[in-house]
């Protein structure tokens, strides 16, 4: 590794000059044609069809596929008997401890829910604490939640459900009045107003941030709520499988504590499965802007009880990852810097996109650049382009960018990049699952008794999501979902332990049986990358 | 290849590693002590000495490259005492600090705090801040905390600067700034239905009819 270094050259060492003149526009036929050439969405190459399970038929990326149809981490083929009684029984089982799981929690048992919030690492170890840029709310005075939806739903490709995205942009303001009301301190212009930024595909200024802490900011808030609102926690302690119930309905989880690897058997009479997205499983071996628990968890256990997915060959391809220095492969810059006047280069410093294009097109762009020979190459041999921040201060005057995004600059400056003076290497990173498991609005999914919120839905985003509607998502869908769930999990036709039991999965098992005969399948839900092994991820 | 020592053990690992991807490299299955990977969860906290300096370092181990002859070890977790309170509610949110947490108010200005904390906050300056009841400029000083707990680790006072920085952040928004009005106004056009017309019919429309309304920006 360190020899191949330093036979290459740094690549700060030899800038082109940037030219400041617009880059070419992007017209609607060019622009399927970029999509369906560079966006790993649409390649062709390392895709499964699923011959299992309820989206049996579909064509879906390798690494999704291996989680779906895999065998339980309980046993190959059967499962281990229940025990006499379970060990704990309550009215909601939250699994996941991010944005949507704490909001969810908060309020079912604020209701009068008895809720247990389960989750793999710690609370708050989420994408939502790592979210930069903003969350989407519709309050300038030439905006609406009606252009909102509008916004979102030519933002998604037109694939995006009516009903969910109705839903987000209407109760968007007064979840947003919630949080600010907790304490949350988002960045306030002189009058006092929520500052309005510009994110990409919008057609108005819409994004509410704190500085480029948005997310940290708002979960360092909700935790300590969640802590202190009676709500019992059970942290790392990752659910390996749910439970099924009278008719076909889910009845619970079995969860593991990973420090002594017992299993905890949980009787729920609902479940609300917020376990987030999938970037640890570095889809087409992309580095990944995710949490370390980004492993789609949530996916396998819904699938083999024959809940439905969505879109689930749609991921978000964050353009600007950082690709250099290789140590933060992955790492996010904020689509903020963009709307703030950041352009991006290519090898000879020609724009080549423009930069508040949706994300999809921008990263299928940066991808043409890098394949076509224009892109710049890493010493460790990846190809990126240049992101420039330098122009921000020099159009909204010296000083904004270390105000505005002084995370950036902080986590950047660690690593020896002045973000200030010099641009950044970026290539696509793995942001975001846009599909997931289907709901409704209340975010019932195909099966009884069980519940979605947040990233490992699908749905409210359609095959692309535009910047700072995940954090809306999160906080609308927690809130509302827990609330819903909350509610029918106390009105629930009891039902007792010995109707509980694993069929589904001895069910599934029999399935991959027939159609893999003598293949050997791997183990799911994945629960940690495990980076050891791989050492070309390592950097990931 | 650099030596390093991991938990006490030495190891040889190649540059270029942070100490998180050299307790990989190592065979180190990390689960406690690691969160985002991105530096902001907190979760990685870690204490380090280099060859031959007295000093000791604190770093996010996600986020700070391993030297030649680095000693480190995760902090994963630091006991703290978490104050229960209702930021909408507390009669008197100055007053409150000093209820919650009395012993805000014992700073003995050893600056440790500050010399710790892997984000550069200037953390004894924001425990005055809260003292003297300057919340808006705790809020300023603090802004980029990642609750790592560091500098309880070393506070002489034994006070949890991160999470008396909390309280007075909160107090700051919800009780001192005024609500924003840009939103009050929009959340009473939407509870007065203004929107819901609209969006209804949006909701009804074919997938072509709707493609058609929102297809130009």
């Amino acid at each position: 590794m360190t020899t191949e270094t330093s036979s290459l050259s740094n690549p700060y060492d030899h800038l082109p000059s940037f030219d400041p003149e617009d880059p070419p526009p992007v017209a609607s036929p060019e622009r399927e044609e970029l999509l369906r050439r560079y966006y790993p969405d649409y390649r062709p190459d390392r895709k499964t069809t699923l011959r299992v399970g309820p989206n049996k038929g579909e064509v879906i990326p390798d690494e999704i596929a291996s989680i779906l149809e895999s065998r339980s981490l309980l046993g190959s083929t059967a499962m281990p008997p229940l025990p006499g009684v379970p060990d704990t029984e309550v009215d909601l089982l939250v699994i996941g401890g991010g944005g949507a799981g704490i909001m969810a929690s908060i309020f079912a048992q604020q209701a009068g829910a008895n809720v247990l919030l389960t989750t793999k690492l710690r609370v708050g170890d989420s994408n939502t604490v790592m979210a930069e840029g903003g969350i989407q709310v519709a309050l300038g005075d030439d905006d609406s939640p009606v252009r909102h939806f509008k916004d979102a739903y030519r933002g998604g490709h037109f694939t995006g459900e009516p009903e969910l995205l109705s839903v987000l942009v209407r109760e968007g303001p007064d979840v947003i009045a919630w949080l600010v009301k907790k304490g949350v301190l988002f960045d306030r212009d002189p009058s006092g107003n929520l500052s309005l930024r510009k994110g990409g595909g919008t057609s108005r200024p819409r994004l509410i941030s704190a500085k480029d802490y948005t997310g940290l900011e708002i979960v360092r808030v909700l935790k300590e709520d969640l802590m202190n609102s009676g709500v019992s926690i059970w942290e790392f302690s990752p659910a390996v499988e749910l439970l099924q119930g009278p008719e076909g309905s889910c009845a619970g989880a079995i969860l593991r504590d990973v420090d002594n690897g017992t299993l905890k058997w949980v009787k729920a009479n609902a479940v609300l499965l917020a376990t987030g997205g999938t970037g640890r499983l570095h889809i087409g071996d992309f580095a990944t802007s995710n949490h370390f628990g980004a492993t789609g968890d949530g996916l396998v256990m819904a699938y083999r009880m024959g809940a439905k997915l969505l879109n689930m060959e749609s991921f978000q391809y964050h353009p600007t990852g950082v690709i250099y220095p290789s140590e933060m492969a992955g790492m996010l810059i904020t689509e903020a810097v963009r709307g703030a006047g950041a352009r991006m280069f290519n090898r000879s410093g020609k724009r080549f996109v423009p930069e508040l294009e949706t994300r999809d097109v921008v990263a299928a762009a940066i991808i043409r650049e890098c394949e076509e020979g224009r892109g710049v190459r890493t010493p460790s041999g990846h190809h990126g382009v240049y992101l420039d921040l330098t122009s921000i201060d020099r159009e909204m005057g010296e000083g904004t960018v270390e105000r505005r995004f002084p995370n950036i600059v902080k986590l950047m400056g660690k690593h020896q990049v002045d973000c200030t003076k010099q641009p950044i290497l970026v290539y696509p990173t793995l942001h975001y699952q846009n599909g997931g498991i289907a709901s409704d609005t209340a975010g019932h999914t195909s099966i009884p008794g069980l519940y979605v919120a947040g990233e490992v839905s699908g749905g409210v985003h359609g095959k692309n999501r535009l910047m700072g509607n995940s954090l809306l998502e999160v906080f609308v869908y927690g809130r509302r979902v827990g609330l819903i769930s909350a509610d029918e999990a106390r009105n629930r036709k009891p039902f007792s332990w010995h109707e509980v039991s694993l069929g589904h999965v001895e069910r599934f098992h029999r399935e991959l049986d027939r159609e893999f005969p003598g293949t050997p399948l791997s183990e799911a839900p994945v629960l940690f990358p495990d980076y050891r092994k791989h050492s070309h991820h390592a950097s990931s | 290849m650099i030596q390093v020592w991991i938990n006490g053990k030495e190891w040889q690992v190649p540059e270029g590693l942070t100490m998180i991807q050299a307790m990989w490299h190592t065979g180190h299955e990390v689960i406690h002590g690691i969160g985002c990977l991105g530096g902001v969860c907190g979760a990685c906290a870690a204490v380090y000495r280099m060859p031959g300096n007295f000093h000791l370092y604190n770093a996010l181990a996600c986020q700070t490259l391993v030297k030649e002859g680095m000693a480190f070890s995760l902090i994963a977790s630091y006991p703290t005492q978490r104050a229960h309170y209702d930021i909408e509610t507390i009669p008197d949110a100055k007053e409150g600090l000093f209820e919650l947490y009395p012993e805000s108010a014992t700073c003995r200005n050893c600056n440790a705090c500050t010399e710790v904390c892997p984000q550069g906050i200037d953390v004894r300056t924001s425990v005055w801040q809260a003292a003297f009841g300057d919340f808006k400029g705790v809020a300023e000083t603090t802004m980029s905390c990642v609750m790592c707990g560091l500098c309880v680790s070393r506070c002489i006072a034994e006070m949890a600067p991160h999470e008396i920085a909390l309280y007075a952040r909160r107090a700051y928004g919800s009780r001192e700034l005024p609500f924003p009005e840009n939103l009050r106004q929009r959340i009473e056009a939407v509870e007065s239905g203004s929107f819901d017309k609209e969006l209804e019919r949006l909701a009804q429309l074919s997938p072509d009819q709707l493609k058609t309304e929102c297809g130009v920006k």
